[in-house]
């Protein structure tokens, strides 16, 4: 809502500066978004009057001219405006002068001639980009005159943004009670006149839709002049509150509804048979709208008819051909309450918004259109009048159970307190209600108090409260340190925080990025293999028209986004959500929800350094880093076919028996399409495995000595470690404390599809020492299970 | 090698028996030339050792004297040659470790450490400040009911915030429109559910203690530009009890802001505004007293009371109870603390970026 603050201070004029005016609407809820001048600075422009004007003796298109400019002495001004001519009246700056772009006028010589002041445009003042010429003021404009106060320039232009709880405060007059409410300052409304009836003419007003339009008063007005211009205090005010001057007609409709918030809308006269109905459409019903668009309103859009066909949608727009043009010499007035449940939503359906559905949805005063009506056919006589003017009377059409009601709404006092935290006396709050314009009642030790038909959000005592506090001033309210009962906050040693996670994370080199949960479609298809995603219904972009299941395809696309940036080596990861279809997910069933990490490496294995050579990350680097997220946790890792892995490189993460998340090398396919160069490394985890700790198990320490024994096997190449461990693992007896691989070979010494495995085996025992003997005996009870499993022979 | 001295050792007093001594053993460089020098004096035919060898051929009145006279030069000798010795090891050691000596300007060996994203860190930050005042850490879904989103927190049905220009809906398997799910639009459902889980578990006690929690998390909305991104973060914090008040509301916010951007002297400011869910609400504006945006007044929070309504979705009485709720966005606030230009950023994967914030 945008307003001229001078039209403000005409209805309510508090005793402050225009910065403290704008605090005072901020610091109340309606929030000054800007304060812009009406005009850019300028000054010593004074109104003058061109007594003579000839061509200048050496220049063809300039004029010499005297000029009045209220001094005592004619000022000789060289001018090149062509429509420079005695007696007109224009903005004169004089000798001193700033004008905007810091241009300062001097007295000058122009082709040989002395000039003292310049005779100025709209553009050259900041007023307009007009120049056609100096601009030429009505005859009645007094010479002399500083031209800014002439013009109020010193006017602002106060926009304020309205929550939609306020839509009394969408015109002048809600804004002016506001202040008043607020300051103390009186309120001067605009007096409210009776235009009577000269002529008898009227139409009959049928509420075929009550419910969507409970009033609606009608007049005939006859004889009017469409082409008059609006007089230049209208045409200011609307244009300072954001609204272009179209005519006069227009302009007055536009006028009234900043001035008092009401809407209204006039139809040519002649454009109109019979009643007036206000109805709901009949099916596929068309109707052209003044912005050209023809539309088809749904069956609960109300429409404003005659009696042969649909003239406007109600409250929101008027139809191209019932509108006023500047032929119209009669005009029907229309000035009516619809419900806001009947208008809300329905501009925007239909892909716009008009000042008049803006209002109506947010509520318009019930009670306000006698005064409107009255006060638009005032302006209408006084600005299009004439003495061939005429108006009917109005006719008001009512459906009373269908208007809003004003309910009491209880106000206790103790309540106000407890919910403020501060201590209101009864004087006070009944002086803020009051104030408000609402009425207030004691009833007991509280009060009822009722909301004037202006107030469309009180309905709750909460409503009140906060009116008391927002009066009151929230910045009066205290800011003390809460008070609460001390209780411990118990925090699981067998699960570690996200942020722990993130911290672990990093330190192994990883960088945190945030990607989008949408995603391409494709990602989804290449690397899940999800051919039927999770899809938005209105994505911004097809590239995130899909909800992601895996965290991979973000990932990748950060390793492609530092590539075109010259930077190779990458590690990323993530920490989000992927979304996959399932009937019984909890808490929204259909949609599985589940927190994921995720990293990627790329590049090389280590940052470029003298000391180590380099060379590309690859899948142990990455395992590794799994690892030791899960430690103390052990994982294992199995062979598994996932879409966008490495068949041959890529390993599922196993936790306890459970499936915890997947591991490996991109596959070269899509490191392909996508233009890695090398294939990355990924992981994709649920978080909640990594965040999972063992609970520390302890286990005596032996005052024994441990005896270690190196094993070397030969296996089949293509035997997993993970095989020949758990063989071993399971046969060894007791005392064997620990089986780890030290070596690995192929080559020379063995056949082509052999491989050796060398592994420590510790043994020892809590109560005593071993014996050789026993000791021999565990070992050859391995080696036989190797032998036996796995075909394994030791190595010579 | 050339030894000056050796002619004259056999017939030298024992003053200049030392002296030579020294000067023999000074100029060894050697370990092996100092033990020779050694042996000429203090071994088996060194010259000390054969004039004490010597001693019993003297008469026993002034063997004594001689005695103790060679012994003197004895001691004189081994203590030059222990310093000698030394000086010798020192020497060697310092040529040792000045080979060793390495280039430390040479960067360590090792790995990098990585990075938490700088919204996280704000996460971090807000976590660790409200915990510290017993608010605990409440997580929700992202796919959202639209009863959780939107009607538990009394927005009605035909609310602006509910249509398609606001929020993203997600197709159903015919195609059109899910009507009962949505990304969620705000924090605020995490409210709901805490709230429900909390009554739940406390609907059997005489009282249900106070419910103390924020929850961070991602958003959505139809909205992209410079300044807003169709997924942002928020974090929105919840307290009901028997006598939370609008006060208190402003005190911990007040608080946490100040403690927040470590500056005593921010100015936070409280102003009417309008949010379905509360009542009374308010915007929250700060100002710094330093800086670029000195002055400024800047929109970072919201917040109010919760609305009865909203109280009763969670399963409170709110005669009984009352209590506040804020939202805030960690992306503006990341901006703000760290002088961030670009909201874009964030959501980048840029490392030039990402690896600025240690």
């Amino acid at each position: 809502m945008q307003f001229s603050e001078s039209w403000l201070r005409s209805l309510c004029n508090p005793a402050l500066s225009t910065d403290e005016l704008c605090h005072l609407l901020t610091m109340a809820g309606l929030e000054v978004e800007a304060c812009e001048p009406a005009a850019p600075a300028f000054n010593n422009v004074v109104i003058a009057q061109i007594k003579t004007a000839e061509k200048h003796p050496d220049a063809d298109k300039l004029k010499l001219c005297t000029v009045d400019a209220g001094e005592a002495e004619l000022l000789q001004i060289v001018c090149g405006a062509p429509n420079a001519a005695v007696g007109m009246k224009i903005p004169c700056a004089r000798v001193g002068a700033t004008l905007p772009g810091d241009f300062n006028i001097k007295k000058a010589k122009v082709r040989g001639i002395e000039s003292f002041g310049m005779l100025c445009s709209a553009r050259e003042l900041g007023l307009s980009q007009e120049h056609d010429g100096i601009l030429a003021l009505p005859d009645d404009a007094p010479v002399g005159k500083d031209f800014r106060e002439y013009l109020d320039l010193d006017d602002k232009k106060i926009t304020i943004k309205l929550t939609p709880n306020r839509a009394d405060c969408l015109s002048l007059l809600g804004i002016a009670r506001e202040v008043s409410a607020l300051t103390g300052a009186p309120l001067n409304a605009p007096a409210s006149k009776t235009i009577p009836a000269t002529i008898s003419d009227e139409r009959k007003i049928v509420l075929d839709a009550p419910d969507a339009c409970p009033r609606y008063l009608g007049r005939i007005v006859k004889g009017v002049s469409a082409v008059s211009p609006a007089p230049t205090w209208v045409k200011q005010r609307l244009e300072r509150s954001g609204i272009r001057s179209i005519s006069a007609l227009v302009d007055i409709t536009n006028y009234v509804m900043l001035e008092l918030g009401q809407p209204l809308h006039a139809f040519d006269n002649d454009e109109l048979s019979g009643a007036i109905h206000v109805r709901y459409p009949a099916t596929g019903e068309q109707l052209l709208l003044l912005n050209e668009q023809t539309v088809t309103p749904s069956g609960d859009t109300a429409l404003i008819a005659d009696d042969a066909k649909p003239l406007a949608l109600a409250g929101i727009m008027g139809g191209e051909h019932s509108g006023i043009s500047d032929s119209t010499k009669d005009l029907f007035l229309e000035c009516a309450f619809f419900a806001p449940d009947a208008i809300a939503g329905k501009a925007r359906t239909l892909g716009f918004s008009s000042d008049a559905s803006h209002r109506y949805e947010r509520g318009v005063d019930f009670d306000l259109q006698r005064s409107a009506i009255e006060r638009a056919t005032e302006l209408i006589l006084a600005i299009c009048g004439g003495p061939s003017t005429h108006c009917g009377p109005v006719t008001e059409a009512v459906a009373p159970a269908h208007l809003p009601t004003r309910q009491p709404v209880r106000l206790r006092v103790a309540r106000a307190d407890k919910v403020l935290g501060i201590s209101l006396r009864r004087e006070k709050i009944e002086a803020i209600l009051k104030g408000l314009g609402l009425q207030v009642a004691n009833d007991g030790e509280d009060f009822l108090v009722t909301p004037p038909s202006f107030r469309f959000d009180i309905r709750i005592e909460e409503d009140l409260i906060e009116e008391l506090a927002r009066i009151h001033g929230y910045d009066n309210i205290p800011s003390p340190p809460p008070t609460a009962r001390m209780a411990m906050m118990p925090a699981g040693e067998t699960e570690r925080s996200p942020m722990s996670v993130r911290r672990l994370v990093s330190e192994r080199g990883y960088h945190e990025v945030v990607n989008f949960s949408f995603v391409e479609a494709a990602w989804e298809a290449d690397l899940a293999a999800n051919a039927n995603p999770i899809t938005l219904a209105n994505p911004i972009a097809s590239q995130m028209s899909v909800m992601r299941s895996s965290l991979i395809g973000g990932l990748v696309a950060n390793l492609q986004t530092n590539l075109r940036r010259q930077i190779s080596r990458v590690r990323v990861f993530e920490i989000g959500r992927g979304f996959l279809r399932h009937e019984g997910a909890d808490p929204v069933p259909g949609f599985k929800q589940p927190l994921r990490l995720a990293g990627l490496a790329a590049g090389s294995a280590s940052p470029e350094q003298w000391a180590t050579p380099a060379r590309p990350v690859d899948f142990y680097d990455v395992k590794a880093d799994v690892d030791a997220l899960l430690a103390p946790q052990r994982a294992s890792y199995r062979p598994v076919q996932h879409p966008a892995l490495h068949p041959g490189r890529s390993a599922e993460v196993v936790v306890n028996g459970e499936v915890i998340g997947v591991m490996g090398e991109l596959h070269p396919q899509w490191v392909q399409k996508y233009e890695l160069g090398k294939a990355p490394v990924v992981f994709e985890l649920d978080l909640a495995a990594v965040q999972a700790q063992a609970f520390p198990a302890f286990s005596e320490i032996s005052r024994f000595p441990a005896v270690t024994r190196d094993l070397a096997l030969v296996v089949d190449r293509a035997t997993a470690l993970q095989r020949v461990i758990d063989c071993l693992t399971s046969a060894a007896p007791a005392i064997c404390r620990s089986i780890s691989l030290f070596d690995q070979y192929q080559g020379k010494g063995l056949a082509e599809s052999e491989k050796s495995l060398a592994f420590h085996i510790v043994m020892q025992d809590t109560q005593r020492t071993l014996e050789d003997a026993e000791v021999d005996a565990a070992i050859g009870k391995i080696l036989d299970a190797a032998t036996r499993e796995l075909a394994a022979k030791l190595r010579a | 090698m050339f030894r000056p001295h050796s002619v004259t050792i056999m017939s030298a007093s024992l003053e200049q028996l030392v002296t030579l001594a020294a000067a023999d053993f000074a100029a060894a460089t050697e370990p092996a030339q100092l033990e020779d020098a050694k042996a000429r004096y203090l071994g088996k035919d060194g010259s000390l050792t054969t004039q004490l060898k010597a001693l019993g051929k003297l008469p026993p009145d002034e063997r004594k004297t001689a005695g103790a006279a060679i012994n003197l030069a004895k001691q004189a000798v081994e203590s030059a040659l222990t310093a000698r010795r030394d000086a010798l090891q020192s020497a060697k050691l310092n040529a040792q470790l000045a080979a060793e000596a390495l280039d430390i300007t040479l960067p360590g060996r090792g790995t990098e450490r990585g990075t938490i994203h700088p919204v996280m860190r704000t996460l971090d930050r807000i976590e660790q400040l409200f915990r510290s005042i017993g608010f605990s850490v409440a997580d929700g879904p992202e796919i959202e009911t639209d009863w959780h989103n939107f009607t538990a927190l009394n927005t009605p049905e035909k609310h602006p915030a509910r249509s398609m220009h606001d929020t993203f809906y997600l197709l159903g398997n015919d195609g059109k429109p899910h009507e009962d799910v949505l990304l969620r639009t705000h924090t605020s459902p995490v409210q709901i559910r805490a709230m429900l889980a909390h009554t739940e578990k406390y609907k059997d006690a005489a009282a249900i203690p106070e419910l103390r929690i924020i929850c961070p998390g991602r958003v959505y909305r139809v909205d992209s530009d410079a300044t807003h991104s169709p997924m942002f973060h928020q974090v929105e914090g919840l307290w009901v009890g028997k006598n939370v008040s609008f006060a208190d509301l402003k005190g911990v916010v007040a608080d946490f802001l100040r403690s927040f951007f470590e500056s005593d002297d921010l100015k936070v400011r409280f102003r009417p505004s309008f949010f379905p869910f509360t009542e009374p609400s308010a915007e929250i504006d700060v100002a710094f007293m330093s800086g670029a945006l000195e002055g400024r007044w800047l929109e970072i929070a919201g917040c109010g009371m919760v609305h009865p309504n909203v109280l009763r979705c969670g399963g409170f009485d709110p005669e009984k109870y009352t209590g506040f709720a804020f939202g805030m966005g960690p992306d503006r606030l990341t901006m703000l603390r760290y002088g961030i230009n670009d909201l874009r950023l964030f959501f980048d994967g840029d490392l030039r970026f990402l690896a600025q914030f240690h």
